[in-house]
């Protein structure tokens, strides 16, 4: 019998930028994996024992009343002792995870950015851009807890920042994602196989690509097109298309630019634009900017899917709204919280989208079922970090 | 800090490594200081797993007739089996670590009167 544990870090495929880690480095993240795990799947349903048992019934005596937001459960819910702990303890968990991928990479940062620059310099496919500035809601606070976040640079020219979230991905999903962390781009190479079997978008667009662990897969799909990694943070997109170099990945080229002035394209230039776990880190007024400018460059016939966690919509039980909230308090993921509060069709119909052309499917993370866990929503979910989405796209109408 | 306009600059990694997150840490707790040793503690479990996983990989290496070097404790990477069988061990050594949240899990479940009640009721029945 197969026992219910993560696979062993030691599992992740060495690509030619994976940072080496010694052996206690990677027995960390075994910890770090299991611990996740457990948090998750053990303690986790005792938030809800605690709200249904005492939380709830304390609030209905002080109140008279049914909570009538998420925020009412989360106030009352961060006085509980347990639900503090086990904030608490999360936290601690993406903190360690943060140092621990940080010591792995800054130790051997030289050798990491001479590695990079040795699949970079002097290639097309990698263009960055100074006058790129980063966005206010990039700035706000460091996303995931991560230290200088995305764009941050231990000295110019660096790739630590996108390093470090390669490694760590496997901490943070316990192996969910796969050997290469690309269980999510490879499931959406499979869903359009099996959607249009016959199906060759020529030019790809992936929003908010990072260090490319979703863009690349759908490349090696598809490798008659031509794929284009955006993103505003310099050091991810250096450590990611060194990555894709490495991993012998040609037809995806890495560039920084912003998704909300994609004026260098012409309308109608890509056949796919994509977008992963990506919308919740923008803000109220750029999400819709970039939806208008994606469904703008958006061929007719093409596809259009933003993967995200599931919505917050009016027949999902409050409770459940304000544990997936989580993360936009724990987490440094501010704009999480109100962006899943917003109707998704909604906001695509804005941008272009009929209702009509619409459709939201589930995503699980395509991976090595022989080695990595197969991820389920359920009780014992990691809520926002489960390899498992809700994909809301729509194909553009024909001209 | 971080170097300024060289590429090469060296790079304090231990310092640097442990560089807060912009944006305030939320309190868990009434006393801060609860929060640091938690923080402490959580870190001090995560070695001790580290240390026990070295020692399961020194003894696979000695079992396995290896003279022992460094760099084959560095290298060592389990196959499924022995990956299954530590992953159990760190399993069941974070259970035990985290009991008391795990049987408090239990209590609300399933709550008990406070121990007076039966004291009393024994003292009647």
């Amino acid at each position: 019998m197969r026992s219910d544990v993560p696979p062993p870090y030691t599992a992740l495929t060495l690509h030619g930028m994976m940072p080496r880690t010694s052996h206690d480095e990677a027995a960390r993240f075994n910890f770090l994996a299991n611990l996740n795990k457990y948090l998750a799947g053990t303690l986790g349903p005792g938030n809800k024992i605690a709200y249904d048992t005492r939380v709830l019934p304390a609030f209905r005596a002080e109140h008279g009343r049914d909570p009538r937001h998420r925020y009412d459960i989360r106030e009352a819910m961060n006085r509980d002792p347990f639900h503090r702990m086990w904030s608490a303890l999360k936290r601690n968990s993406m903190e360690m995870r943060q140092h621990n991928g940080r010591q792995i990479v800054l130790r051997q940062l030289d050798e990491l950015d001479a590695q990079a620059r040795q699949y970079n310099e002097g290639r097309a496919s990698l263009e960055l851009d100074r006058s790129i500035a980063i966005p206010p809601y990039q700035a706000a606070v460091d996303t995931h807890c991560m230290p200088g976040s995305y764009y941050g640079e231990e000295r110019p020219g660096d790739v630590a920042a996108g390093a470090n979230y390669d490694v760590g991905l496997f901490a943070t999903t316990g192996g969910g994602l796969g050997g290469l962390s690309d269980g999510g781009g490879q499931a959406l190479v499979e869903w359009a196989r099996a959607e249009r079997p016959n199906w060759s978008p020529r030019r790809i667009l992936d929003i908010g690509c990072t260090v490319g662990h979703n863009a690349v897969p759908i490349a090696a799909g598809f490798p008659e097109a031509e794929v284009v990694a955006i993103d505003t943070a310099a050091p991810a997109l250096r450590y990611g298309h060194a990555r894709a170099q490495a991993l012998g990945v040609r037809n995806i080229n890495f560039v920084q630019m912003n998704g909300e002035d994609l004026s260098r394209f012409p309308d109608g230039h890509f056949d796919w634009v994509q977008t992963t776990m990506f919308l919740h880190e923008l803000s109220a007024q750029a999400m819709p900017r970039l939806l208008a400018e994606a469904h703008r460059v958006l061929a007719p016939g093409g596809l259009i899917l933003h993967l995200e966690q599931p919505q917050y919509s009016a027949d999902m039980p409050l409770y459940e709204q304000f544990i997936r909230d989580w993360d936009a308090f724990n987490n440094n993921e501010p704009f999480w919280s109100s962006m899943h509060a917003v109707d998704l069709k909604d906001a695509m119909e804005e941008a272009g989208f009929s209702r009509a052309d619409q459709f939201v499917i589930g995503v699980r993370a395509v991976v090595d079922e022989a080695i990595f866990p197969r991820s389920d929503a359920g009780e014992g979910e990691d809520h926002g970090r489960a390899a498992v989405w809700h994909a809301y796209g729509a194909w553009k109408k024909a001209a | 800090m971080s170097a300024k306009g060289d590429p090469d600059a060296p790079v304090d990694w231990i310092a640097r490594a442990g560089a807060r997150a912009k944006g305030r840490r939320p309190d868990y707790f009434d006393d801060p200081a609860l929060d640091r040793l938690l923080s402490m503690l959580m870190a001090l479990v995560g070695e001790v797993s580290v240390l026990r996983e070295r020692f399961d990989t020194v003894e696979r290496l000695l079992e396995a007739g290896a003279v022992l070097d460094r760099s084959a404790i560095e290298d060592y990477a389990p196959d499924r089996a022995a990956g299954d069988e530590r992953g159990l061990a760190t399993k069941a050594y974070i259970a035990r670590i985290m009991r008391a949240l795990q049987q408090e899990l239990e209590a609300m479940e399933a709550p008990d009167p406070p121990v007076m009640h039966w004291v009393e009721e024994l003292a009647k029945r």
